[in-house]
């Protein structure tokens, strides 16, 4: 036990330190962290819980892999076997697919912490980015992770999934360039690996799923973390230290003046780290950091393993190409883009992510504020903007969902519309130029990019929950719209 | 030109090539590179560009000179007793075959939205994924689907009915049997 520990348990603040930086994982942490940054309020812990989560769909995923194999029908049957006759089998399968829910769950809403702290302001820009690429990464994991059992759902939503990178098509057919130029075409070739889908887009989600994606995945989260150290710990106020308060109990304080500086060993700008400043209301990293860490960590499987012995994971009919279920819905965190394509393929497939995507990007570079960062709704305003967009998000998006549901749209008032048109002018492309439309009223109003990043932020939340609420309890058979799933038409 | 070696590097330290003479060199009048930095340099390019020769070769992989496809051409006997506008699905095949008094065509059932597979009604034929319609001949009346369903070539040989998946033809165009 004591070897565990090499050099014996970490019992005062000195090995304590070393037994941090003496460690390639803990070595991550600093040694000492800024108290603000262990209150709860500060991350809630969310981006430890998606990190958790990870790790959790790792080593479940990996156990998968012993029973699962990736060609149509002997994949059913493997998911099958894995459910029904392998020792725990179902219980891995379970928690995967939960542990994976979550994760969507958890880097959506540490994302919105990010935001809303704003923690993306310099010198965090870049792992901003990095989050951004993160929450692509993971979405893409969820997809080609439910494509593998190879059941109605997987085979639809392949299906689904290739036309849409295909919807390029959309705009170069109406322009009749198709022959020349077609990317979409392209992309979907590459994605199926033929040009109906079967066992090789089978096997190149298979290893999209298990290799690529996860090394990808965990190259990233290496850099991200490793930024945060870089970019000083988590942003918190420039007054952090009085809010705080002064330390209690008795922690080593530096008073004296440096006598040597690390210049000339050229690792740090400046004379020194700490020395000089006394303790800067940080407390070691060992034990608090790592307990409450620890405790996310624990937290999060708890919640894993709790819905995996609830709720079995779904497994539908075996993928039948003649007859897609009716209605053929995507899992839950994807049904808000069903909604969107459900109006135009390339606008809502990719038209509209893709903005939204450079929107986000954009945003710690078109904010140059300071005020508020690493306060919850800080900058002008803060909450008040806060409370008006969510009216204007949530209005804008019940508003226009609500006209087409009652009205229909162009297609039906106009029947010989050219194409071109539908895909540009469609209720989404119409609710991402008002949500647009009311953050650059915003910045104008409060003279202040900070608002107007905040707004959009808020709205395009608010448009998302709003989707995907209306298409996964509000869509029946041929996707139309039922108050609820008991006045579906019968089969 | 630094030089990534060591060796050149101690060989100008103690070489004849002295700070005054360094600093008074421009751009346009650079101090002469040795001709083991040239052959070094080039060899590194060459091994550079080599291998980016070699990545952009292997993005070609993921694409398939010859697609596994199965063939889009069948052999379809229509029932006796089909009457005008009911929809025929030969099995297995995603198309609804029609005979009226004109003749006999073929509609594709694989909705030009997304792929999902229309089902034939009283109306003409409807999308159970994002809710296109579409009338009897195939013409969008309703929901995202872009195009209309096309039709496919039908062709007699020697007293059977043959339907081409991949091959479309004008819409209305029926062969007369
Ligand atoms: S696939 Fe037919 S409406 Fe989308």
């Amino acid at each position: 036990m004591e070897t565990a520990f090499r050099g014996g348990a970490p019992k005062t603040d000195r090995t304590r330190s070393t037994f941090v930086f003496g460690n390639v994982f803990f070595h991550l942490h600093s040694v000492r962290t800024h108290r603000w940054s262990l209150r709860w309020a500060t991350t809630w812990g969310l981006g430890m819980a998606t990190f958790a989560a990870f790790v959790i769909t790792l080593v479940t995923g990996i156990l998968l892999m012993f029973y699962y194999k990736p060609f149509p029908d002997v994949a059913y049957q493997s998911i099958k076997d894995i459910h029904f006759v392998v020792p725990t089998g179902r219980f891995m399968r379970n928690i995967h697919r939960w542990a994976g829910n979550v994760m969507v769950v958890t880097v959506i809403l540490h994302m919105a912490r990010a935001f809303y702290t704003a923690a993306y302001r310099k010198p965090r820009e870049f792992n901003w980015l990095m989050g951004m690429a993160l929450l692509v990464v993971t979405l893409g994991l969820s997809f080609t992770g439910y494509l593998l059992p190879w059941d109605q759902l997987a085979y639809w939503a392949i299906t689904i999934g290739a036309n849409i990178a295909a919807s390029p098509q959309e705009v170069t057919n109406a322009l009749g360039i198709t022959q020349h130029f077609d990317p979409g075409g392209l992309q979907r070739l590459i994605l199926l690996g033929s040009d109906t889908v079967g066992p090789e887009a089978l096997i190149r989600f298979y290893l999209l799923h298990v290799m690529i994606l996860p090394l990808v995945l965990a190259l990233i989260v290496a850099v991200h973390f490793w930024r945060i150290r870089k970019d000083g710990g988590l942003a918190r106020p420039v007054d952090a230290d009085q809010r705080v308060g002064p330390i209690t109990g008795t922690y080593p304080v530096f008073t004296e003046q440096p006598k040597k500086t690390y210049q000339l060993a050229a690792i740090v700008r400046g004379k020194t780290a700490a020395v000089g400043k006394g303790p800067e209301a940080t407390v070691p990293s060992m034990p608090h950091l790592f307990y409450g860490e620890l405790a996310v960590l624990m937290l999060t499987t708890l919640i894993c393993v709790a819905l995996a012995l609830l709720s079995d994971a779904p497994l539908k009919e075996l993928a039948n190409p003649m007859v897609p279920e009716n209605p053929a819905k995507a899992p839950w965190y994807f049904l808000g883009l069903q909604e969107l394509v459900s109006f135009s393929a390339f606008m809502g497939g990719i038209g509209i992510p893709t903005i939204v995507l450079l929107g986000l990007g954009l945003i710690p570079y078109l904010d140059r504020e300071t005020e508020g960062t690493g306060e919850w709704f800080g900058g002008p305003g803060g909450k008040k903007l806060a409370m008006r967009s969510l009216l204007v998000g949530f209005g804008a998006s019940l508003a226009i969902e609500s006209f087409v549901i009652h009205f229909g749209w162009l297609r039906e008032w106009f029947p010989h519309i050219p194409q071109l048109v539908i895909t540009a002018i469609n209720p989404g492309t119409l609710l991402t130029l008002a949500y647009g439309a009311y953050s650059v009223w915003c910045v104008k109003k409060y003279s202040s990019t900070r608002a107007g990043a905040m707004a959009l932020f808020t709205c395009f939340l608010c448009g998302f929950i709003v989707l995907t609420v209306i298409g996964t309890y509000f869509r029946g058979p041929n996707w139309v719209f039922y108050w609820s799933p008991s006045q579906w038409p019968g089969h | 030109m630094p030089s990534p070696w060591n060796a050149s590097c101690s060989a100008r330290i103690g070489g004849p090539m002295s700070e005054t003479q360094k600093t008074g060199r421009s751009r346009l009048d650079p101090e002469p590179v040795s001709r083991r930095d040239v052959l070094g340099l080039m060899s590194l390019w060459a091994a550079g560009s080599a291998l980016l020769f070699g990545l952009v070769g292997m993005l070609r992989l993921p694409k398939a000179a010859v697609l596994s496809s199965p063939s889009k051409r069948f052999r379809v006997t229509l029932p006796a007793t089909l009457a005008a506008g009911e929809a025929f699905t030969p099995p297995g095949r995603n198309v609804a075959v029609y005979r009226d008094e004109q003749g006999v065509y073929a509609i594709s059932r694989v909705c030009t939205h997304l792929g999902c597979i229309v089902k034939p009604t009283e109306e003409g034929f409807e999308c159970p994924c994002h809710g296109s319609r579409y009338d009897h001949d195939g013409t969008v009346t309703k929901g995202p689907a872009p195009r209309a369903l096309p039709w496919l070539e039908v062709k007699e040989q020697a007293g059977t009915l043959y339907v081409d998946e991949g091959s479309n033809v004008a819409s209305g165009t029926r062969l007369k049997v």
